[in-house]
């Protein structure tokens, strides 16, 4: 009987060298972007908003902030990587070896997980030159970082099977991550939208994640949170089921 | 034990555009320990075989059996069985020759320890170990092909299938990679080979396969195949003569005033051309085969399939 867990920790070398490898693409922009962030939004704009949902601006957007790192570059990290091993054929290499195709997707999700884990990590840590982190419920905080980067890993695996150039895997992060991230209650709390727009903003998936997030840092959250997790876990079984399904019919990668 | 049984193996690709039959029932055996070559020209269904075997294509219908691993049933132990050196340089450009071979065991279960010692074995037998923390991308066309083969080796496969893996080779590396290959077939691996240099096929294989238009035209022995080939042309180089000699019975072609070229049916040998040469005072220096002979046989079994095609 085949040895899958050596299969899975090969694949997970291979992703983590590869960003690694990298690391000025994959993991300088982000602290860079967030510094930015951080000064322009929280300290300076930031301190003449005031408070936001009970708490200084600065500490209320650090945890939108941080999943917004999480978010695009589990994504990113999926969709190009997967991307490019359809592109360059290696992905032949997993495809002739006797690798079931669940270790293919865990493979590639799990290494772009743990890129927007060390991302968000890189993150925190520039949060914390400016604010001091309180952490108020810590195992919220770990199963919503780890669900939401497992949620966008395979959302990234997803289009990557789907793209035939590289812009098909620039497309959906522009026209719809950015939007959905940008509108999913990073910077404000969704008690300042009118009450229709806070309706709409309940089906934007990446509101339950942040405000999870936000709970796991501060213990206020906008949503309630066992269906904050159940929309999460939705989302990952979901995703987890089409990027198999997709796999298991060999669409984009066997002829 | 075959070490790969084909049966009616079809595969049609489909698009919006048209409809292609790459294979029209493939039946073919390969004895485990033999060294088979699969012939055949550009788009006749060489590659798609391959592709189905290793599971990168989808086959429309049929069965394969890999070492007696249905690969319907038991895709992963076929997989497991073979090792594949496709046409096409397909690895990671910018992993290093070491990450890339260490990996493809990983994702044969081998682990990283054992897989290492394996690296620098097939690595240093294929003479690229100097070149281990070298990028792909910075490799030759040479050398890319023998980071393919020493990657397929990783897991020790007992079926190694190599799709043309010395084009663009030269000759040096290309006679080097013979040894290499025939010492592995020594050791009881089955080796199937496609390629366009016949000579490399007629040099190392036993056992051969012409397939053309997705059908399997010939399948026999290289010495029962070239045995159908009932005539030579040999080039002659003799000493210069000023009056050039006729050869009765034999189609030939003088081609300066100390080189002939002549057709000889094997039923009449080369006695009867050297006695009329003598006849006339041409002394005979040296004698060579015109051409490879697989190759005139293929390209006259191509021929004929052609005009076969086209009268029916």
């Amino acid at each position: 009987m085949m040895n899958y867990s050596i299969a899975l920790k090969s694949v997970l070398i291979k992703e983590c060298t590869r960003f690694l490898r990298i690391w000025v693409q994959t993991l300088v922009p982000p602290a860079i972007t967030m510094t930015l962030y951080f000064v322009i939004f929280g300290s300076l704009i930031g301190s003449r908003i005031g408070e936001m949902g009970g708490f200084d601006y600065m500490a209320f957007i650090v945890p939108g902030l941080i999943m917004m790192s999480v978010i695009t570059n589990s994504y990113s990290n999926v969709a190009s990587s997967f991307f490019s091993a359809k592109f360059q054929r290696n992905i032949e290499e997993l495809l002739v070896a006797p690798v079931p195709n669940y270790i293919i997707v865990l493979g590639y999700v799990g290494g772009g997980m743990l890129r927007g884990l060390l991302v968000g990590l890189i993150v925190t840590l520039v949060a914390m030159l400016f604010v001091d982190i309180q952490i108020h419920n810590v195992f919220v905080l770990i199963i919503t970082v780890l669900m939401t980067a497992m949620v966008f890993s395979l959302a990234g695996l997803i289009n990557a099977v789907f793209a035939n150039t590289f812009d098909d895997i620039s497309i959906i992060p522009t026209f719809v991550l950015t939007p959905l991230t940008y509108l999913g209650g990073v910077f404000y709390s969704l008690s300042l939208l009118p009450e229709f727009w806070q309706g709409v903003s309940q089906l934007n998936p990446i509101v339950y994640m942040v405000n999870a997030f936000r709970y796991g840092f501060l213990g206020v959250s906008d949503v309630d949170l066992t269906f904050a997790f159940a929309m999460i876990s939705a989302f990952v079984v979901g995703f987890f089921s089409l990027a198999m399904y997709l796999i298991n019919k060999g669409i984009g990668i066997r002829s | 034990m075959n070490a790969l049984e084909i049966v009616d193996l079809k595969k049609t690709y489909q698009s919006k555009e048209r409809t292609v039959e790459a294979l029209k029932g493939v039946t073919l055996n390969v004895e485990e320990g033999d060294f088979f070559a699969l012939l055949g020209p550009n788009g006749a269904g060489k590659s798609t075989t391959i592709g189905i075997i290793s599971a990168l294509v989808n086959k429309t219908s049929g069965k394969v059996k890999v070492f007696g691993y249905d690969v319907d049933t038991d895709l992963e132990l076929a997989k497991s069985q073979i090792g594949l050196v496709p046409q096409e340089f397909n690895f990671n450009q910018f992993e290093t020759v070491l990450q890339i071979v260490v990996n493809q065991a990983g994702y044969y279960g081998v682990d990283r320890k054992t897989a290492f010692q394996r690296a620098e074995k097939y690595l240093k037998q294929i003479d690229l170990w100097e070149k281990r923390d070298a990028r792909a991308r910075t490799l030759s066309g040479g050398m890319k092909r023998r980071l393919m083969i020493a990657r397929a080796m990783m897991h020790e496969p007992k079926l190694l299938i190599l799709d043309e893996p010395t084009a663009g080779v030269d000759i040096e590396i290309r006679r080097s990679m013979w040894e290499f290959l025939t010492q592995l077939n020594e050791q009881g691996i089955t080796i199937i080979l496609t390629t366009h240099y016949l000579e490399e096929a007629e040099m190392l294989c036993r056992n051969i396969a012409i397939i053309d238009k997705g059908e399997i035209g010939e399948n026999t022995n290289m010495k029962t195949l070239l045995s159908k080939l009932n005539v030579e042309t040999f080039i002659l180089d003799t000493q210069a003569f000023d009056k050039p000699p006729v050869l009765e019975g034999f189609e030939f072609t003088i081609t300066d005033n100390h080189t002939i070229e002549v057709d000889v049916p094997k039923e009449q040998g080369l006695n009867p051309v050297f006695s009329q040469l003598t006849e006339q005072g041409v002394q005979v220096l040296s004698m060579r085969n015109k051409a490879n002979r697989l190759e005139e046989l293929f390209v006259r079994l191509m021929e004929e399939n052609k005009a076969g095609g086209q009268s029916s």
